[in-house]
């Protein structure tokens, strides 16, 4: 079976509280399907919720109404409604997330950062490190940079931590949002490759990309979120 | 008790502190038999059954105001008062001692409200007070050692909240003394505690035996005679009954140790007793002497 | 994070429907929670929020009105902490799990050695080799970053953030599978903070411990726990996730602190 991702009637509104109580509408019943081998490229106007619907599929964002059905381990689980407890194993082994930012952690070098989820995953010290290092040199983060904490790197370096860190697993599903939008021209090469390479090895891809080169390198397919209610930054 | 002494005849002042009374005699008029009432006597002996029942608990009970300030044994003359009887014979001594002041002056307090016979042989009497050793003879059953005690309870070093001590002892959560022994062993390489030396009695409660040199403790264990303790300021009664395990606390890696001398005793030659160290002149030549001095005493007796 | 195992094992710690009067005033009510082993949760929420008064029920301190509190112990089972023996409550309280205050003041034996601090609860429990106790005492201040060395020295010679490690490392010598932290770092330094945060969070994750985590610092939460409970004035307003409750934020009091912390 190739499904990976199943998304039915899913809707996202939000509720400013704090200006006055104003309802905003950004994701209306969208369905939506992802296989094993797709690259799947989200596609809207600015502030149309293509962040808000990847936030979704991770669970980060918490639906109105619908599901998000994730193929984790021989079983479906609606993330949107399954105990946090199961939500966080499916992110653990099923659904890797490319932030756009960086969170930084105060004292934790950079080769430990992307070290920590092979660690995590019972991989052996000594394997773990090796293959941060390799990702980070891949990447052309210099070696003296590993033993740095990347809070004060620039953005692009940044975002080449924030990437090998989730790139180093191989998550059968990869969540994107816009992990090519600090780099240069030879690091969003590198970058189109890994996902690439991913895709290959039957990784179930959803990305966002400012950049239409980009979109065209990767996309396998185009999804259109369907217009919103109302065009506020999501 | 001293101002006391000072109106006394000569005679009997003679007689109680040079040796003590082998006979009976008439108790002094105007003061109950052992100087509390009897109902006082009774509640003491309630309280010192609970004890016994339960081996080394501190059971509360209401100490009277007696005829001296506290931290002069009162605890223990209270509990010798509640059990003594006519056909009793009580040995007090102080330090090992019989013929220091309060050995002297408890004794005579006795002597003066009870008439019972008075000793200063370990083997002839039927009750022991002391304060601060126990007899290098060793006791019979149908004994009763008083022990008289300062402070009875052993976590007070750690722990200033009397409910929270009542909570360890009911728990039995010594972990507290044990690190007394952990920070002693830390910072001076042994175990400091000479005197006062914690106890588990039978198994179950940490007990303080009072100040007797840690040299005594092993003859706690498993004493055939009957062990008393009364503190009366604190107005508590624990007991030791015969045959009890007493067991001094210690690690594995450093036991309990007890003291010895590189001397004998400079007038019995006794190997075997608790030695007090005596400054003979002004050189500060010194001599080594047992301070039990009727053990001494008996092993002199014996060589001639 | 570490991933929680979940694998059908019935929850470590359990609270249902938890209330708490003083008089009048409600500490805090109906709370409802699981906690699994492994499992990091953070309650949020501004002073006078009932935070610290639930973290004080869930630890078997105070007893609630309303309400139980059920513990998986490691031998026996779930018991219901309010109907078991103060004497059980306090023995499971020294092994089975641990708390860590917001001052080391009242965490800390001050008068005591820092490796008498550590070793206590080993004795407590029936250690009786001074060589093993301090070779462990000495194991864990090397895990907290403590120079071994200053094993012999009392806690009022050390830092304030040395003496939270101190804490920390007293409360883990006997290996509990949960441990209580009340605003573990409000006393600290903000620099002073990170360290900690950190070593927190690598403790959490190599022994698998669960941990309830009080703390009025959104930072703090985000780092170290799994999910979070949002509490306002005695009430739960929001649970979930820790990303979820921060970033989507549903409840107004929820939105409201969130976009009340301020970014350096």
């Amino acid at each position: 079976m190739l499904k990976r991702i199943v998304v039915e009637g899913l809707s996202k509104d939000f509720t400013l509280h704090l200006q006055g109580g104003q309802e905003m509408s950004i994701l209306s019943k969208i369905d939506m399907q992802v296989d094993a081998g797709e690259c799947v490229v989200i596609h809207a106007p600015s502030g149309a919720g293509k962040s808000t619907l990847l936030r979704c599929l991770y669970a980060n964002y918490r639906a109105s109404s619908g599901s998000v059905n994730i193929w984790h381990e021989g079983n479906w689980v609606d993330v949107q409604s399954a105990p946090a407890q199961q939500v966080l194993a499916v992110r653990h082994s099923t659904l890797g997330f490319v932030t756009q930012f960086l969170r930084v952690i105060p004292r934790i070098s950079t080769l430990d950062l992307v070290a920590e989820p092979l660690l995590m995953r019972g991989v052996e010290k000594q394997a773990a490190y090796e293959q941060a290092e390799e990702l980070l040199s891949r990447l052309r983060i210099p070696q003296r940079l590993w033993q740095i904490p990347p809070a004060t790197f620039s953005g692009g370096e940044q975002q080449r931590v924030n990437i090998a860190r989730t790139m180093i697993c191989d998550y059968p599903i990869l969540l994107l949002d816009e992990p090519t939008a600090s780099l240069d021209e030879a690091n969003r090469a590198t970058v189109i490759d890994m996902i690439n390479g991913a895709r290959e090895r039957g990784a179930a891809v959803v990305g966002i990309f400012h950049d239409e080169a980009v979109r065209q390198a990767l996309a396998t397919r185009i999804f259109s979120i369907p217009a919103a209610v109302s065009l506020v930054a999501a | 008790m001293i101002m006391e002494m000072e109106s006394m005849e000569a005679q009997e002042y003679q007689e109680t502190t040079v040796q003590a009374a082998p006979a009976r005699a008439e108790p002094e008029a105007g003061y109950n038999f052992a100087y509390l009432d009897e109902q006082t006597k009774r509640m003491i002996r309630r309280a010192i059954l609970k004890a016994v029942a339960i081996p080394g608990y501190q059971v509360p009970f209401g100490g009277r105001e007696m005829p001296l300030p506290y931290g002069w044994g009162t605890g223990g003359i209270q509990v010798t008062a509640a059990i003594i009887g006519q056909d009793d014979v009580l040995k007090v001594i102080d330090q090992g001692s019989d013929d220091t002041t309060n050995a002297v002056n408890i004794r005579r307090f006795f002597r003066r409200t009870t008439g019972v016979a008075t000793t200063e042989k370990t083997t002839a009497a039927t009750v022991i007070q002391t304060r601060h050793r126990i007899p290098e003879t060793p006791l019979a059953e149908g004994q009763i050692m008083v022990y008289q005690v300062p402070i009875p309870e052993p976590l007070r070093w750690l722990e200033p909240s009397e409910t929270e001590t009542r909570k360890y002892h009911a728990m039995a959560d010594y972990g507290l003394m044990s690190v007394k022994l952990y920070e002693d062993i830390a910072r001076l390489g042994k175990i400091e505690t000479a005197y006062d030396y914690p106890v588990i009695v039978n198994e179950r409660y940490l007990m303080r035996p009072s100040p007797i040199p840690k040299f005594d403790n092993p003859k706690m264990d498993k004493n055939p005679a009957l062990q008393l303790f009364g503190a009366g300021r604190e107005k508590r009664i624990y007991a030791v009954p015969p045959y009890t395990p007493v067991k001094s606390l210690d690690f594995e890696d450093y036991p309990f140790e007890i003291e010895h001398w590189d001397h004998r005793c400079a007038m019995c030659d006794a190997n075997d007793s608790f030695l007090d160290e005596v400054i003979v002149d002004d050189q500060g030549s010194r001599m080594y002497v047992c301070s039990d001095t009727d053990y001494c005493r008996s092993r002199r007796e014996e060589q001639t | 994070m570490s991933s929680i195992n979940m694998n059908n094992t019935p929850p470590l710690l359990q609270a249902r429907n938890v209330s708490k009067f003083y008089g009048g005033k409600t500490a805090c009510e109906q709370v409802n929670l699981s906690l699994y082993p492994g499992e990091v949760l953070g309650i949020v929420g501004e002073s006078g929020s009932g935070k610290s008064t639930l973290l004080n029920c869930l630890a078997g301190q105070l007893q609630p009105e309303q309400g139980e509190v059920l513990f998986n112990t490691r031998d026996e089972g779930i018991v219901d902490l309010f109907t078991i023996s103060e004497a059980r409550r306090r023995l499971l309280a020294r092994t089975d799990w641990g708390f860590v205050h917001q001052s080391a003041r009242d965490g800390l034996r001050v008068e005591v050695s820092a490796g008498a601090n550590v070793g206590e609860r080993l004795m407590a429990v029936g250690a009786r080799h001074y060589g093993q106790i301090r070779a462990e005492a000495q194991d864990w201040l090397h895990r907290v970053e403590i120079d071994a060395n200053r094993i012999d020295d009392l806690p009022r010679d050390f830092s304030g953030g040395m003496q939270q490690r101190l804490q920390i490392a007293r409360n883990l010598v006997t290996k509990p599978r949960l441990i209580f932290m009340d605003e573990p770092t409000a006393s600290l330094d903000v620099s002073v903070q990170a360290r900690l945060l950190d070593l927190l969070r690598q403790l959490v994750s190599q022994l698998q411990v669960a941990a309830v985590i009080v703390t009025h610092d959104l930072a703090v939460a985000r780092l170290l726990a799994h999910r979070l409970m949002v509490m306002r004035q005695g009430q739960v307003v929001e649970e979930g996730l820790t990303d979820q409750v921060l970033d989507d934020p549903q409840h107004p009091y929820t939105q409201l602190l969130v976009s009340s912390v301020l970014q350096a």
